[in-house]
Formats: structure tokens, C-alpha cells, sequence
């Protein structure tokens, strides 16, 4: 797998972000240039506060860019507004958030299933849970999961809409090691039997050795870009 | 159904406690209103209807002997549709194990056996064959308060000759739809009938054959009513016409109509108060509601649900919440309309009075709670369509806090930290502490509102016959009566006192103004009948000029000092000018008064009356009655006591079931508006509250954070709610000022209480269902969750 025969799914040009918090600029985004391409399993890394997540929702249509463009495959997400930005989050994004962000008011199948209703070709809720092995707690609502099995149906959420790219932020925050395996083997079996573009935030470096490349940002920037040549399972990590 | 919409049925369970106390509050404006125009339409419909078909006339004129040889010319009239003459008189009648005299009003029925105009529905029986004679047709509710059947006889005093009439038929008038005696303003049923009796009767006992003493015009549509009544009383005037007049001045349609006011203003007023209210409730339950779940928001909006979505999705749960209310609220709207149509079914008679829904104002219902529900969570909901998914993300930032003023004023320690943790809550959002206090105080207004209309009644009643008119006996005598008659009468024994009125039909012009108005002359220093003003201080008669009562003076637009010219609609008929010598208050009629010997002077009469006041020992009223009987000259008899107990009745039983829904009404208010506030209030805090107990601070001392707020908005909200009620009081006795009778703007003491104590009971309620939350409260949970 070469970078030069695939297509480039995500391209940023000179990205900038900057929160005005009264007096104080907070520059979360010091231009960034990076592209990620089709099928990719990329991973960020970055010290707390370095912009991982800032530069994960600009990805995904949710924030606005201070100056620079973001490209997503020929459109300028930059320049489309509110309705371009839904039409495109709901057709071609999936989200795994930090806190999970469930709906408690909704059993982990309802929580896929509200997706599902708007997406394009999704993929049968049971079925999505059945990848991330909670088939059997489909009628648990929020409150009667562990934090691990939340953040699976999260996954299981983000990956039942059949997106093209697939933003994880933290997914593994919040878990133990053996939980933290199972739900990267399931972001990783949708990247790899779905081809889905895959980028992952975290802290933990070793997770870095899953990926196809390696990202670090640092205070804004992109510090360093290496491509992992030694590709392993999840179940291989060293924690 | 679609996930988001059983997200939605699932907040709305979540959220039941809160949802119910709105959706009442709404229920509660929803069914006044569509109670108020039910029977509003069912008044209104029914009483149209009634007058189309039963000929109720625009025009009424009474006149002295008048030929029937006039009535061509009367129907040439321009704008006259239809002409009725008749013969109309009041005798006495002697009522079987009745002591004291009735009254009965005679009115003719022609030889074709139907008025031409206010034709008679006989209701029981049959009409009465015009050709026979000694026949008569009664009233219903003159029938019922003396249990007569058709078949029953009743003697009358006809012009001085006991005359035995047999009752064929029981029968109704749009004309009398409710009977109030003439120179009376409540209802007497025991005491005041009408009889139709045949034309040739009437004509026999008063002499008056080929003649008429009143007359009735149906107007054609679209004419100009005030010339017509000038022609009209030109054509009469050489035969004693005291003047045309229309319904507006005819005292069963000014009854409705006053009923048809009163129920419009009722249904403004009530969706005005109850869904301000609804939407400001509305308001911080759904404010909180996308507060909690700003993260949900976010990730909806991450997941392609756009603002459109989203925004509807809250809307459809303020929608859901208000419908049910609505539609409670027709329900019960239906039921009291009904119940309410069967109170008027009693008082004013129609051949068919009958609940009817009308479905335009449940339309509008459901217009009105959407619009302001809707419009209350406008900016609620906005926030969410607007909310940034990136921002929603990260948990909202602590609220800041400051030191409130009185926290800065007053020394430091002062305030134990629950008492400062109170201030702090209030102070950091004045309008919702303000709205909330605002919502409770409608709660008092609401309850001084709904009760002031006794404590005004009961003024009324007060002043007008314990302050004003002390005498128990109102005599008017057929015919003016001369100086002997008058001796004779205050002479009966069993009279204590007496004073002689003169009264006599005018019209008062002032500029452009004119008004059709009896004057009254009276004794200077009278002791019986006395004019007051408003703070209840008796008014000398002046020596000059003449004394109208307040309504008067506004409708003519005079004040003390102006010229009117006084037309004498009587005898001599002269014209008079006059000057307006003292202005007098009375609730009801409009009314003129002067010096009783300037009066005759005036008329170049000598000294005789119209009528006489009489003060009776009580002990021997049976004897002054059948004395009164007796005498030919003596027109009607009315007595005050037992008009006014029997009109108290009536009133009360129905005032006592408004009192009590209205009292349902004010608390729902009231539980809505605490209730909602304490359980926002609860989850707002509910990690602060479980923080405090985890640290060891009681159930009490957390209940203070909680309630104390409560507390203090009730507190700041009653002498708020009863200037509110004050002010709606006074509005509304503006917006009902009739010429029948106005509302004196008076709040006894006891209404203000009833009203605190209903609120402060509700807030008391409502703070106990919410503080028992707080000792519920799950303190590992409440910690373990993410807000
Ligand atoms: N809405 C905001 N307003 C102001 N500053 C913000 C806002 N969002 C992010 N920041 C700032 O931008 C910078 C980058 O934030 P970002 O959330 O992208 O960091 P991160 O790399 O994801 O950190 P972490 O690993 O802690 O999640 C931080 O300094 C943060 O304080
Ligand atoms: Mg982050």
C-alpha cells in the first residue's frame, strides 16, 4: 500500500483555529498541513491541550476553521455552510466522542437505531452491536452499562451508519486494557473488512503501533508524520 | 416511531411531575375559555334565534290613550318593518296563601291569538282563546314560584274590581326572558308575573276600547334607529308618549347582554392570565431541559440531525405537553359550559336553552396554547438549534457566582451559608427569579379576581338597599296620586314612616346627547329613600336644579354647574333648563333626582305623587298589605327584603360553585409555578445538594438551599398578587360598566386573605412533594453522573 495510488480523503491547507476567550487568544491551531487518505488508519497523538481535538472536529464539519481550508475528497468544507455541513456529517461521518455522548433516555439498540434512521446504508443495528460483542445488552439503557460497554456502543453507533471516515476522540480514554483491546479491535476490523478512513486521538502511544501513520501534534502544530511499516493487531499492544 | 420521537415520549415520562403541573395550568385557561364561549354561543345563538322567531321588537314606546287610527301612520314610519300596539297594565293581584300583594304586568293579546310583536311561547297549556273571557296565559317562573298549573284561578285587582282570571297556558316572552319589575332592578319571581290576557278584557276593564297605551316596532334592516324613534314620538306625543327607546334600554336584553359582556371578558381575560403564565413555565422547564442535555444535543448534530431536527424535536415536546393540557381543557371547558348553561337555564327563560360546543373557539384553543407555548420557548430552543456541536461537547462551565449586594451590606457571617446560598441563587438570574415571583403572584391575582365579585356584589346590595333605600315598601299608584290618597296610605297603621315621591318621564339633552331618563322629585330631608355619594355620605337636595347619578353625568358628559335642558315628557310637557346641582352614586339604572316642591312648581302641578316609600313594623305588614290591596289607586307593591333574598339565592348558589372552581384554579396556578421552580431548582442543584450531605450538612440545612428560595418568592410574590388582583379588579369593572349596573371596585379584607392562604397552602404543598425529594436524593448517583 502506497500513498501515491490512493485517494486523498482529507486534505488541510494551512489550518488555523483560534478561540477569543475575552482578552485572551487561545491559538489551538497554528497551521496545519496534512492529508489522510482512503482506508487509512491514522492515529494522533499530542500532549493534553495540543489541538487533537480541535483538528478531529474540523475533520468532522463540527467546528469552524479560523483561516486555511480543509478539503474532504474535492469540497472545501471551509466554505459550506450549516446545511452542507449536516447534509455531510449525516451521509459520510462517524463519530466516537471521549464521553460517549449516548442518549440515556435510549437502550443501546434505540441508540444505533436513531442513527440509522437517517443514514444512507446503514448496517442492521444488531448487527453493529454484534461487532463490538454487545448484542446481548441491546435493551440496556445508558445508565445500566459500564463505562466500557457505553463507549462500545458508541462505536458500534459510529460505525452502523456505514460512514467514510470514522473520528475517534479518546476512545479508550476512559477503559481498562482488556476493554480498551476489544473496542480498538473493533474500530480496527471496520477500518481493515470496510475500508472506512479511520482517524484515533489518543495518549497512548503504544496504540500508535495499530496505525498505518502516526501523527503528533504539539501546541498547535504537526510535529511529526511517521508511517508504520510493522502494522499489529490490537491484541499485540504493549500498554 | 422514529427513535427521537421516543426519546421525546421517554423525557416527557421523565419529566411527568412538571409536565401535569403545566399541562393544568394550561387545561385550566383552556377550559374558562372554552367555557366562557360555549356559553357564550349558546347565550347568544339561542337568544338570536329566539328573537327572530318570536318577533322581539327594536322599538318600544309607552303612551298615554292613543287611537288606533294613528297605527297607519306609525307603520309608515321610515325604517319600520313591523308595528305592534297594545295595552299594557300593572295591577295587583291577591295570590292565595300569599299575605302580601303580587304584581302582575297585563299585557293584551289580539284577536288573532298571537302578538303581532315579542310573540308569547306557551310553554304548558294553551294559548288563550282571545273571545272568551276571564282567560289568562302566566309567566313560567311566576307559574312556578306558585306552583300553578293551567286550570289554576288567580284574582287580580283590575282597575279597582277583584276579577277572577283562569289560567289556560304557561308561557314565555323574548320580551321577559328575565322579569325585573319596572322601577325595580333585581328579579322577584314570587312577586312579579306577566299575564296575558285577551285584548277585549283589557279594553272592557280600562275603557280603552279602539285605543292602545304601548307600542312595539320591528325595525327593517339597516335603518337609522334614532330617527325613527324621533318620528315615532312625535306621531304620539299629543297622546302622552313618554318616549321611544330601544333594546339597549330594555331591561331583560341588558340583562343578556351584561351575561354576554361578562362572558366575553372572562374569555379574554382567563387565556391572557393562565397561558402568560403556561408559557413562562414552559419557558424554564424546557431551558433546563437542553441545559441537561446540551451533550445529547451534540451528538445528534454530529450525527447529521440538522437544527431543523433538532429544534422540532423540543418543539414537538412543549407541543405534546401543551396539547394534552388543551385538550384536558376542552374537555372540561364542555363540562362546565354545560354545567354553566344549565345555571343560566335557571335564571333566564328560554324555550330552549342548550349547551352547544362551539367549535371555533375550540380552534382557537388550540391556536392560542400552541402560539404561546411557542413563543415562550422560542429562545429556549433557539439556543439549542444555535448551540455549536463542538462547543456541546465539552460540559458547561461552572456558573459564575458573585457576593450579592446584601451580602456586601450586611456584615461579614451574618448569613449561615444555606441563607447565602439561597441569595446567591437568586441574585445570579433576576428575570427568572422575577418571573417566577410574577407567577405566583397571578396565582393571588387569579383568586382576588375570581372573589371580588362577591365582595362587590355584596357592596352593591349594601349600599344600595341598607345605606340608600331604607324604606321595606316601594307603592306606585296608578295614576298621580292627590294629597288625600297620600294621607290615607301614610296613615295605615303598621306604617312608621313614609315619604311620597313624584316621578315623571323626561329626556335630559346635554349638547349633542340625549337620554330617555325618569326624574324624581324627593323630600329634601329624607330619611327612607337617600342619596349618597361615593363614600357613602347622604346628599342634600339642592333647592335648584337637578341631581344625576354618575352614570348619567358620564353617559351625557356633564359635570356639576353645566345647563341641561330637561324635556317633560308628561302632561303639559314643558321644557326645562336646569342646572346640574350635585352628582349622586348609585350601581345600578340611570337615574335624575330633584326637590320634590320644585318639581310640582315646575310641572304647575299641585302637590301629588307617583309613589311612596313606607317604612313597616314588622308585626303588622299583613295588615299594610291587604290595606295596599284594597286600594284601586295603588299600581304595584315592591318589597325590598324579598326581592333582595330571593335575587341573594340565586346568586350565591351560583357564585358559591364559581368560588370553588376558581379556588381549584389559583391553586393550579400556584402548584404550577412552585412546583416547577422547586423541581428546577432541585435538578439544578441536585449535585450541589448531594455534595452538602456527603459533607455532612443535614437534610434540613440542604432543605433551606432548596425551599428557602421558595420561600422568598412566595413572600415577595403576595402583596404583589394582590395589587395585580387589584388592578385586574379595577379593569374589569371598567370593562363591565353597563348601564344596568355597575361593579364598585371593592375587595373586602377577607378576599385578600382566602387568597394568600390558598397560595401559601399550594406553595406549602408543592415544597413538601419537592423536599421529599431531597431525602430521597441518590447522593452516589447524583456524583457517579456527568451533567
Ligand atoms: N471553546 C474553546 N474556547 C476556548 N479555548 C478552547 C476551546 N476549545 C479548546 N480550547 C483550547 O484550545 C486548545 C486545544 O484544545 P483541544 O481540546 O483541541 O486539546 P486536546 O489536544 O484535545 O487536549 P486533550 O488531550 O486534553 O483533550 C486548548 O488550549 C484548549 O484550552
Ligand atoms: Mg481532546
Amino acid at each position: 500500500m502506497t500513498a501515491s495510488t490512493q485517494t486523498t480523503v482529507f486534505r488541510t491547507v494551512d489550518l488555523t483555529k483560534t478561540y477569543q476567550m475575552g482578552e485572551v487568544q487561545v491559538r489551538a491551531l497554528r497551521g496545519v498541513n496534512l492529508e489522510l487518505l482512503e482506508g487509512e488508519f491514522v492515529v494522533l497523538l499530542g500532549a493534553s491541550g495540543s489541538g487533537k481535538s480541535t483538528l478531529l472536529n474540523i475533520l468532522g464539519g463540527l467546528d469552524t476553521t479560523t483561516s486555511g481550508q480543509v478539503f474532504y475528497l474535492e469540497k472545501d468544507l471551509t466554505a459550506s455552510d450549516e446545511a452542507e455541513l449536516t447534509r455531510y456529517r449525516r451521509d459520510h461521518v462517524g463519530f466516537v466522542f471521549q464521553f460517549y455522548n449516548l442518549i440515556p433516555s435510549l437502550t443501546a439498540k434505540e441508540n444505533i437505531e436513531l442513527i440509522t434512521e437517517i443514514a444512507v446504508s446503514p448496517l442492521d443495528a444488531m448487527d453493529a452491536l454484534e461487532i463490538v460483542g454487545l448484542r446481548e445488552r441491546a435493551n440496556h439503557f445508558p445508565a445500566q452499562l459500564s463505562g466500557g460497554e457505553q463507549q462500545r456502543v458508541a462505536i458500534a453507533r459510529a460505525i452502523a451508519k456505514n460512514p467514510k471516515v470514522l473520528l475517534c476522540d479518546e476512545p479508550t480514554g476512559a477503559l481498562d486494557v482488556h476493554t480498551g483491546i476489544v473496542v480498538l479491535e473493533a474500530i480496527a476490523r471496520i477500518n481493515r473488512e470496510l475500508g472506512t478512513t479511520t482517524a484515533v486521538i489518543t495518549h497512548n502511544a503504544s496504540i500508535a503501533n495499530m496505525a498505518d501513520r502516526v501523527v503528533a501534534l504539539s501546541d498547535g502544530q504537526i510535529s511529526s508524520v511517521d508511517i508504520n511499516t510493522s502494522k499489529v493487531n490490537a491484541g499485540e499492544l504493549q500498554w | 416511531m422514529l427513535k427521537l420521537d421516543r426519546k421525546l415520549l421517554r423525557d416527557l415520562v421523565h419529566l411527568r411531575g412538571q409536565a401535569a403541573a403545566i399541562g393544568l395550568v394550561i387545561a385550566a385557561g383552556v377550559a374558562t375559555f372554552v367555557m366562557s364561549m360555549c356559553a357564550y354561543k349558546s347565550l347568544e345563538a339561542t337568544r338570536a334565534s329566539y328573537y327572530d322567531e318570536y318577533l322581539f321588537a327594536d322599538v318600544f314606546s309607552a303612551t298615554g290613550r292613543s287611537p288606533n287610527a294613528i297605527v297607519p301612520r306609525l307603520k309608515e314610519i321610515p325604517g319600520v318593518a313591523a308595528v305592534d300596539t297594545r295595552l299594557v297594565y300593572d295591577v295587583l293581584l291577591d295570590v292565595p296563601g300569599m299575605s302580601e300583594p303580587a304584581t302582575a304586568r297585563l299585557i293584551s293579546i289580539p284577536d288573532s291569538g298571537q302578538s303581532r310583536l315579542n310573540q308569547v311561547y306557551i310553554a304548558r297549556g294553551r294559548m288563550l282563546d282571545p273571545l272568551r273571557t276571564g282567560e289568562v296565559v302566566v309567566s313560567e317562573v311566576f307559574a312556578d314560584a306558585h306552583g300553578f298549573v293551567p286550570g289554576d284561578r288567580v284574582r287580580a285587582i283590575i282597575n279597582g274590581k277583584v276579577q277572577e282570571l283562569s289560567i289556560v297556558g304557561i308561557a314565555l316572552s323574548p320580551e321577559y326572558v328575565i322579569q325585573v319589575q319596572p322601577g325595580t332592578i333585581l328579579p322577584d319571581d314570587k312577586r312579579f308575573g306577566i299575564f296575558w290576557v285577551s285584548e277585549n278584557d283589557l279594553e272592557a276593564a280600562f275603557d280603552m276600547a279602539g285605543a292602545f297605551n304601548s307600542v312595539c316596532i320591528r325595525l327593517a334592516y339597516g335603518n337609522r334607529v334614532d330617527e325613527t324613534i324621533e318620528v315615532l314620538d312625535r306621531l304620539l306625543k299629543p297622546y302622552g308618549s313618554v318616549g321611544g327607546y330601544t333594546r339597549d334600554e330594555q331591561i331583560s336584553h341588558q340583562y343578556l347582554s351584561d351575561e354576554l359582556a361578562q362572558l366575553r371578558g372572562m374569555a379574554v381575560l382567563a387565556p391572557a392570565i393562565f397561558l402568560g403564565v403556561a408559557a413562562f413555565l414552559l419557558n424554564i422547564a424546557i431551558s433546563r431541559i437542553i441545559t441537561q442535555q446540551r451533550e445529547q444535543i451534540a451528538a445528534l448534530k454530529a450525527f447529521g440531525y440538522s437544527n431543523f431536527e433538532v429544534g422540532a424535536h423540543y418543539f414537538n415536546l412543549v407541543l405534546v405537553i401543551t396539547m394534552i393540557g388543551t385538550v384536558v381543557g376542552i374537555g372540561v371547558g364542555f363540562v362546565l359550559g354545560d354545567a354553566m348553561v344549565g345555571a343560566y337555564d335557571a335564571f333566564y327563560k328560554f324555550p330552549s336553552l342548550k349547551f352547544r360546543p362551539d367549535w371555533l373557539s375550540v380552534a382557537i384553543a388550540f391556536w392560542l396554547t400552541s402560539v404561546a407555548s411557542l413563543v415562550g420557548t422560542f429562545f429556549a430552543v433557539r439556543s439549542a438549534v444555535l448551540l455549536p456541536p463542538a462547543e456541546a461537547m465539552r460540559p458547561e462551565p461552572p456558573p459564575s457566582y458573585r457576593p450579592s449586594l446584601i451580602e456586601r451590606i450586611l456584615p461579614p457571617k451574618t448569613l449561615s451559608p444555606e441563607v447565602r446560598m439561597v441569595v446567591r441563587n437568586i441574585t445570579r438570574r433576576p428575570v427568572k427569579a422575577s418571573l417566577s415571583v410574577l407567577g405566583i403572584s397571578m396565582a393571588v391575582a387569579v383568586m382576588i379576581l375570581g372573589n371580588f365579585s362577591l365582595d362587590a356584589m355584596n357592596y352593591m346590595m349594601d349600599f344600595q338597599f341598607r345605606l340608600a333605600q331604607r324604606q321595606d315598601l316601594t307603592v306606585t299608584f296608578v295614576e298621580p296620586a292627590t294629597e288625600s290618597v297620600m294621607y290615607e296610605v301614610q296613615n295605615l297603621s303598621g306604617v312608621l314612616a313614609s315619604e311620597t315621591i313624584r316621578s315623571i318621564p323626561t329626556r335630559i339633552r346635554f349638547q349633542n346627547r340625549s337620554r330617555r331618563v325618569g326624574i324624581m322629585g324627593v323630600e329634601p330631608d329624607a330619611k327612607l329613600f337617600r342619596l349618597l355619594d361615593a363614600d357613602e355620605n347622604p346628599v342634600r337636595v339642592p333647592d335648584f336644579g337637578v341631581m344625576l347619578n354618575t352614570k348619567l353625568a358620564d353617559l351625557l358628559g356633564v359635570k356639576i354647574g353645566d345647563l341641561v335642558i330637561v324635556e317633560v315628557l308628561e302632561d303639559k310637557r314643558p321644557t326645562l333648563t336646569m342646572k346640574v346641582a350635585a352628582l349622586v352614586e348609585e350601581y345600578s339604572g340611570v337615574n335624575a333626582y330633584m326637590n320634590k316642591q320644585r318639581l310640582h312648581e315646575a310641572l304647575l302641578e299641585s302637590k301629588v305623587a307617583s309613589g311612596a316609600f313606607l317604612k313597616v313594623d314588622p308585626n303588622q305588614i299583613e295588615t299594610v298589605f291587604s290595606e295596599l290591596e284594597r286600594r284601586p289607586g295603588v299600581g304595584s307593591v315592591s318589597i325590598k327584603d324579598a326581592a333582595m333574598k330571593s335575587f341573594e339565592k340565586t346568586v350565591a348558589e351560583n357564585i358559591m360553585v364559581m368560588r370553588s372552581f376558581i379556588i381549584v384554579f389559583a391553586g393550579v396556578i400556584a402548584v404550577g409555578v412552585v412546583y416547577n421552580t422547586a423541581r428546577i431548582s432541585l435538578s439544578e442543584r441536585s449535585r450541589d445538594l448531594a455534595t452538602m450531605r456527603v459533607v455532612g450538612f443535614t437534610n434540613g440545612e440542604v432543605s433551606i438551599v432548596l425551599l428557602g428560595e421558595i420561600a422568598a418568592f412566595t413572600i415577595a410574590a403576595i402583596p404583589l398578587g394582590w395589587m395585580i388582583g387589584y388592578a385586574l379588579a379595577g379593569a374589569m369593572t371598567t370593562g363591565l360598566d353597563t348601564d344596568n349596573y355597575r361593579i364598585p371596585l371593592v375587595i373586602e379584607r377577607g378576599t385578600f386573605i382566602l387568597a394568600t392562604f390558598v397560595v401559601v397552602a399550594s406553595t406549602i404543598v408543592s415544597a413538601w412533594i419537592v423536599q421529599r425529594r431531597v431525602t430521597q436524593l441518590d447522593l452516589i448517583g447524583v456524583l457517579k453522573t456527568r451533567e
